[in-house]
């Protein structure tokens, strides 16, 4: 047995550690320089600090077919610069793509071309017939996978930088399974706009309004070959929607942007917010091209397949920059403006949960829980105290150190402080008195036997340990369980539960044992106040 | 001060079948509302759905919000909840929203259209049907791992057969790989691990790991149709609580089992029934003390902790008193009941693992087996003097397995013969270790 100044000064020691834990939680400005050497500090939950909760499933679906899309075009290329006459190379079904050849003979061509410039696909089947051969690819299933993967990532990234930019304190986005992205926003202010922004997928596309297109030929769905319709965006929802026909060839991409900014009042939108973007030298270059070779046409700034504006070229653009009108508000200026400077999201989103808690809801619960767990302490406290008379005080400063130590814990792994976290602090404390009370119930039952204070405190002690270690794992194990499996604040409860337990097994054994033995050694008891 | 007299000593053994009556009544009840109601209430984060709670500036009333709500939620239950002139309400409905919208926002707007400014959405959460049905799934498996681990625990420290245990763990192991082969639902899943434990327990002779099993079992049914009963909605802080109080049920099981085991290894003299009774009856002040404390705090809770939480605490507060209830009326029983009817084949002593902790000896099967067969030669002795017909022939056989490691049992037969002489009557606790011992020995 290790003396009992070894013992008081380890004790010290945690307790100490603990309070040092605690300062960056309770002390708003800690002195400078010391915030470096500081552990984080509790985070307050979304149920106590109000904000939202999203989770977005990620339709990667949607991605692979973009990358079978690009790659039908990569495709064509290729052929082109072999000089193979294709008909149509197109995706087909969900991602696969066909290729028709205006007949077999040059088939070996095609084969080893795929063969050299597309590992990832391979010939699922060839027919030839009348109308020429028509050949199926299909993409290999570990390059399905990979793209699904690097989908989900690249939305993570994108949203990160979004939500960055967009300005929220301590935003928590992350991975869940495989397509599921968990956006936590605490104290968010505008959760719409939040939303607009995540689940902007901005994809800019510049496109040329189809020329010849008449009015008859669009009611009547009648389009050349090569034209489709778009929605005009429009600032009245109850307007019905224009439509424009443009050439389906997408010019140029916003995969060329450097910078999106909100200007107010260029262009000709009268003090309205629009949005200037800058090209790279080679977006500068295709821009340039474009505007050269149709001036005096008419070219639609498309965003998520929304027209946003249609302005007639006037001359050639060569410094690659390009304005977009139809931003109504500034707000939704800005959000746009964000959106395509971090980039488009690789796939659309969708919310398939969303839980919004407001600010006095928060407030609310944490006055509530607080004062509630405040309450039983308090009762409890006075209970030990009445009960067990000195050793009750004892068992109360167990009690005070193992709260210290829970919120030392807690601040130090930087875990988050939920509405059930609280209902857990205030049961481990409900826990914490099981282990002293069986204790002085073993040493109230020895000392009835006619054993010396000594003795008694001994045998309670040694016997009682066993005991809580055994009550305690279990309740470790449901709380170990509960963190595996929960969610959100159902984590936060284990967390405090697990740290409760491990917190009460020293304070409740250890500590008390330490005070008890001082009594009985240094000041030599006779009696025990218990 | 004290609340429980130390010599106090109710016959609690002796009210068992009463106990396992009127706990199987409860549990009927439970289950019948269940079987009627066609299952939990589920809340939102396991049905899909949303929930949404509003506080009004002045009082309204539920076809108003419906009215107001028309364009957004179909089918919506409203509830006042809070005090009367609070004018809070809980709207819950099966209408989901994937779309990129803000719902507070889209909400807030339709209440502000039909009441003005006043309105202030206090929460909205929405969870997709495939959500709730991934979370349902991993609730029961959470269930199931945590019955697991808790069995295997409880097998390893009060069962004195590390062979049976290990023999559990395999068996365990390989029936949840077959169950997850057969692909079956978590609720199939769950029952089946369920029955195969409890049929493991009693099989491999793990008499303390049944009890405490199904003792845990007791009080989640009792929860469940607790909450069935009220119609109350089981969320997942329900569910929470639910694990919680599986923890703390246990816990309370576990003194009272290791009081048992403590006496089992003193008092010789009393009958297996009242040396159960007084353990129950030693920690009964412990019981009733610890209970109270909780008890207490999840009250105030469940009082002023406010709205959120206050399901999970009613969850908390069923649980404790049945918690309670269940280590000193069911799970100790158990072992009595067991040990009626497995008849003759008799419990085991929990183990000297007790004496092994305390004094820092290695655990093992070398280290106890002395006291193994100091005890099981008191059987030998008696048969070989006929002084006891009770005995019977597994007993002898044992005698003879024991006999067959020289080694160990033959030093142990000397110290052995003066007691057996001594205390010559006690068919029923003497024999209790063969059952185990012969596994062992054959």
């Amino acid at each position: 047995m290790k003396s009992i100044a070894m013992r008081a000064l380890i004790a010290a020691v945690v307790l100490v550690a603990g309070i040092f834990c605690l300062v960056p939680t309770f002390v708003s400005s800690p002195l400078p320089g010391l915030s470096d050497i500081l552990p984080g500090k509790i985070h307050l939950g979304l149920d106590l600090q109000g904000g939202m909760h999203l989770v977005l499933e990620v339709e990667t679906g949607k991605a692979v077919e973009n990358a079978a899309d690009t790659l039908a075009e990569d495709i064509k290329d290729t052929l082109r610069t072999k000089k193979i006459w294709f008909t149509q190379v197109a995706r087909t079904g969900k991602w696969n793509i066909e290729a028709v050849l205006p007949s077999n003979a040059q088939l070996n061509g095609f084969d080893a071309a795929i063969r050299n410039g597309f590992p990832m696909l391979t010939s699922t089947s060839e027919k030839t017939s009348a109308g020429g051969t028509k050949i199926v690819l299909a993409m290999s299933p570990q390059e399905v996978g990979k793209l699904r993967t690097r989908a989900v990532q690249q939305a993570i990234e994108t949203i990160r930088n979004r939500i960055d930019q967009f300005g929220v304190r301590e935003p928590d986005i992350r991975l869940a399974g495989t397509d599921q992205i968990i956006v936590e926003l605490p104290g968010i202010k505008d959760p719409q706009q939040a939303i607009s922004l995540i689940g902007k997928t901005a994809v800019l596309e510049f496109k040329l309004v189809a020329q010849n297109v008449t009015q008859q030929q669009i009611d009547e769905h009648k389009l050349p070959l090569g034209v489709k319709l778009y929605p005009m965006r429009s600032s009245n929802a109850t307007a019905p929607q224009t439509m424009i026909p443009l050439e389906d060839k997408t010019v140029l991409t916003g995969q060329y942007i450097t910078d999106a900014r909100v200007e107010i009042g260029g262009g000709n939108s009268f003090g309205q917010a629009t949005i200037g973007l800058d090209f790279d030298r080679q977006g500068a270059k295709i821009f340039e091209r474009i505007t050269g070779d149709n001036v005096g046409r008419k070219l639609a700034i498309v965003l998520d397949g929304v027209v946003y504006s249609d302005p007639v070229i006037k001359e050639r653009i060569p410094d690659g920059r390009a304005v977009i009108e139809g931003a109504y508000s500034d707000e939704d200026a800005r959000v746009l403006a964000i959106a395509l400077r971090t980039g488009r999201l690789p796939a659309p989103v969708k919310i398939i949960e969303q839980s919004t808690v407001g600010p006095a809801l928060g407030h609310d619960s944490i006055r509530d829980g607080v004062l509630a767990s405040a309450i039983g302490g308090i009762g409890i406290i006075l209970f030990m105290l009445v009960y067990y008379s000195l050793s009750g005080v004892v068992a109360d400063l167990a009690l005070v150190m193992n709260l210290i130590l829970i919120l030392a814990v807690m601040a130090s792994v930087g875990a988050t402080l939920t509405l059930p976290g609280i209902a857990g602090i205030a049961l481990t404390i409900g826990i914490a008195v099981d282990a002293n009370v069986l204790i002085y119930e073993r040493i109230r039952e020895e000392l009835r036997l006619g054993k010396t204070p000594r003795a008694a405190i001994d045998t309670g002690y040694e016997r009682a340990t066993i005991t809580i270690m055994d009550a305690n794992v279990t309740s470790a194990i449901a709380a170990l369980v509960l963190y595996e499996f929960g969610t959100g604040p159902v984590k936060g409860f284990a967390v405090t539960l697990f740290f409760g337990l491990a917190a009460n097994m020293f304070t409740a054994i250890f500590v008390t044992r330490i005070i008890f033995d001082y009594f009985l050694t240094e000041r030599r008891i006779k009696e025990l106040s218990i | 001060m004290q609340l429980i007299k130390p010599d106090i000593n109710v016959n609690f053994v002796g009210w068992r079948n009463k106990a396992f009556l009127l706990s199987g009544a409860i549990i009927l009840a439970g289950l019948i509302t269940l079987f009627v109601r066609g299952g939990l209430r589920m809340g939102v984060d396991f049905a899909g759905g949303m929930l949404i709670q509003v506080k009004f500036d002045k009082p309204t009333n539920s076809s108003k919000i419906r009215q107001a709500l028309s364009g957004l939620v179909s089918d919506a239950s409203i509830q006042q909840i809070g005090s009367e002139k609070e004018h809070e309400y809980l709207i819950r409905t099966d209408t989901i929203h994937e779309e990129l919208k803000s719902l507070s926002t889209v909400i807030g707007n339709a209440l502000t259209k039909a009441y003005g400014p006043g309105p202030q959405v206090l929460r909205v959460e929405m969870v997709g049907p495939k959500v709730g049905r991934d979370l349902r799934q991993k609730a029961l498996q959470a269930i199931f791992y945590a019955f697991l681990f808790i069995a295997l625990y409880i097998s390893w420290r009060f069962e004195p057969k590390v062979s049976s245990g290990l023999a559990m763990l395999f068996i365990m192991g390989l029936g949840i790989y077959l169950l997850n082969a057969l692909n079956l639902n978590a609720e199939y899943l769950i029952g089946g691990a369920l029955v195969v434990t409890l049929a493991l327990c009693w099989f491999l002779r793990l008499p303390y790991a049944l009890g405490a099993l199904l003792s845990l079992v007791h009080d989640i049914l009792i929860t469940i149709g607790i909450f069935a009963l009220f119609n109350k909605e089981f969320t997942l802080e329900v569910f929470a609580a639910l694990l919680t109080l599986s923890g703390y049920s246990l816990n309370d099981t576990i003194i009272v089992y290791d009081r048992i085991r403590e006496n089992r290894n003193r008092d010789k003299k009393l009958g297996f029934g009242e040396m159960i009774n007084s353990a129950i009856n030693q920690t009964l002040s412990r019981t009733v003390l610890t209970s109270m404390t909780v008890f207490f705090v999840i009250l105030m809770l469940f009082l002023f902790g406010g709205t959120v939480i206050h399901d999970f605490c009613f969850a908390m507060l069923i649980g404790v008193i049945t918690g309670s209830y269940s280590s000193v009326f069911v799970a100790s029983p158990i072992l009595i009941a067991y040990e009626d009817l497995r008849g003759r084949k008799k419990l085991p002593a929990p183990g000297a693992r007790r004496e092994e902790l305390a004094s820092g000896a290695v655990r093992g099967a070398g280290a106890r087996r002395p006291v193994v067969r100091d005890r099981e030669i008191k059987p030998v002795q008696l048969t070989e003097n006929s002084a006891v017909s009770a005995v019977d022939l597994p007993n002898s056989a044992t005698g003879q397995a024991g006999t067959a490691t020289p080694a160990v049992g033959g030093a142990a037969v000397r110290p052995a013969e003066p007691k057996a002489a001594r205390k010559p009557k006690k068919p029923r606790k003497q024999s209790a270790r063969p059952a185990g011992a012969r596994k062992s020995g054959a």
